[in-house]
C-alpha cells in the first residue's frame, strides 16, 4: 500500500472513532442516530479505499441506509411516550 | 470504579491483539491458489465481469441459498412474534402528520431509490453490488415511504407472493442447472454471451434479480409488520 491510501485510511479511522463517540455521548437522539449512520458511511468509504466495493455497497445500503432509516422510524414511534432523553442520572 | 478499570484493561488487551495483528501484516505478493483460480477462470467459465458475484452466485451458490434461507427464517420469525401482539383491526391512532419536507421528499426520492435498488441487483454481474445490496436498497425505499406516511399499509399478500415466487424460482433454476449444466446453481443453462454486457453471464442476472426481489420482500415484510404492531 502506498503512502497516500495509508494516510487516507488513518484519517477515515479517526473520523469513524469521532463519529462513534458522538453517537454514544451525544445528548440529542437524532444526532446520535445520524452519527451512528456516519460511522457506517465512513466505514463503507474505507472499504472502497481498501478495494472491496462489494462490501462497501453492503455497508452503505444496510449499515448507513436501512439501519438509520429504521432508527428514525422507531424514534417516531416512541416519541410522546416516556422521555428517554434525560441526562444520565446514575441508575441504569 | 473497578468496573471502569476492568473495561479499560479489556479494551487495552483487545487493542494490543489487533495491534500485533496489524504490525505483523504483510500483503501477499501474489494471489493464493484459490484466489488465482477464481481470478483466471471466472471470465472464461462464468462470463461475469464481477468476480465477487461469480463466486457468490455460482461457485459458492449453495452458501448463498443458505444465507437467503437464514434471512427468510428470521423474517418469518419476526413476523410471527410481531403478529402475536397486533390484532387484525388496528386502531387508527391519531398521529401527528409528518413534515412537508419529509412528505414531499419521500415522494420524490422513493421511486429513485427503488430504481437504484433494481439497477444494483440487475447489474450485479457487471458492477459491485448484487441481490443483497439491491434488496436492502429497495427495502430502505419502502421504509422511507413508511416513514413519510406511518398509516400506509403494504399488502402482505403481495409481499409474500413475491417472496415465495422468487424463492421457488431460485431453487428451480438451481435444479435446472443440475439437469442441463454442470451442477446445482450452474449458470450455464443460458448462453454466456459477451463479457460485460447486461444479458451475459448465463443465469446470473436472473438469479441475482430473484435474490434481490426476495431480500427486498423479506426486509419489507419485516418493516411492515414492525410498523403495524400496536404501540406498547
Amino acid at each position: 500500500m502506498s503512502h497516500l491510501p495509508l494516510a487516507l485510511v488513518g484519517l477515515l479511522c479517526i473520523a469513524m472513532v469521532i463519529a462513534a463517540v458522538v453517537a454514544i455521548r451525544g445528548r440529542s437522539l437524532p444526532i446520535a442516530i445520524l452519527a451512528a449512520g456516519l460511522v457506517s458511511l465512513v466505514a463503507s468509504v474505507l472499504f472502497l479505499v481498501l478495494a472491496s466495493p462489494d462490501v462497501a455497497m453492503t455497508e452503505a445500503a444496510i449499515g448507513s441506509g436501512l439501519t438509520t432509516f429504521l432508527f428514525f422510524f422507531v424514534l417516531g414511534r416512541v416519541r410522546g411516550g416516556q422521555d428517554d432523553g434525560q441526562p444520565d442520572g446514575g441508575q441504569s | 470504579m473497578i468496573k471502569r478499570l476492568l473495561a479499560l484493561l479489556l479494551l487495552a488487551a483487545i487493542g494490543s491483539v489487533f495491534a500485533v495483528l496489524l504490525l505483523g501484516y504483510t500483503p501477499d505478493a501474489e494471489l493464493n491458489l484459490t484466489a488465482r483460480y477464481y481470478a483466471e477462470r471466472t471470465a472464461a467459465d462464468i462470463g461475469a465481469a464481477n468476480i465477487v458475484t461469480a463466486i457468490v452466485v455460482t461457485y459458492r451458490g449453495l452458501d448463498t441459498l443458505g444465507e437467503v434461507t437464514v434471512l427468510f427464517l428470521s423474517a418469518t420469525i419476526v413476523g410471527l412474534v410481531l403478529a402475536q401482539g397486533s390484532g387484525p383491526g388496528r386502531s387508527p391512532s391519531v398521529r401527528t402528520p409528518v413534515g412537508e419536507l419529509l412528505g414531499t421528499g419521500a415522494r420524490v426520492l422513493a421511486p429513485l431509490i427503488l430504481l437504484l435498488g433494481v439497477y444494483v441487483f440487475v447489474n450485479g454481474h457487471l458492477t459491485p453490488g448484487g441481490g443483497f445490496q439491491g434488496g436492502a436498497i429497495v427495502a430502505s425505499g419502502m421504509l422511507l415511504l413508511l416513514l413519510a406516511d406511518p398509516l400506509r399499509q403494504f399488502s402482505h399478500g403481495l409481499i409474500s407472493t413475491i417472496e415465495s415466487v422468487a424463492g421457488i424460482a431460485y431453487v428451480a433454476i438451481g435444479v435446472l442447472g443440475l439437469v442441463l449444466a454442470g451442477g446445482f446453481l450452474d449458470n450455464r443453462i443460458l448462453p454466456l454471451g459477451t463479457l460485460g454486457e447486461l444479458a451475459s453471464a448465463g443465469a446470473i442476472p436472473l438469479i441475482y434479480s430473484l435474490i434481490g426481489l426476495k431480500v427486498g420482500a423479506e426486509f419489507s415484510s419485516m418493516l411492515a409488520s414492525l410498523s403495524e404492531t400496536e404501540e406498547l
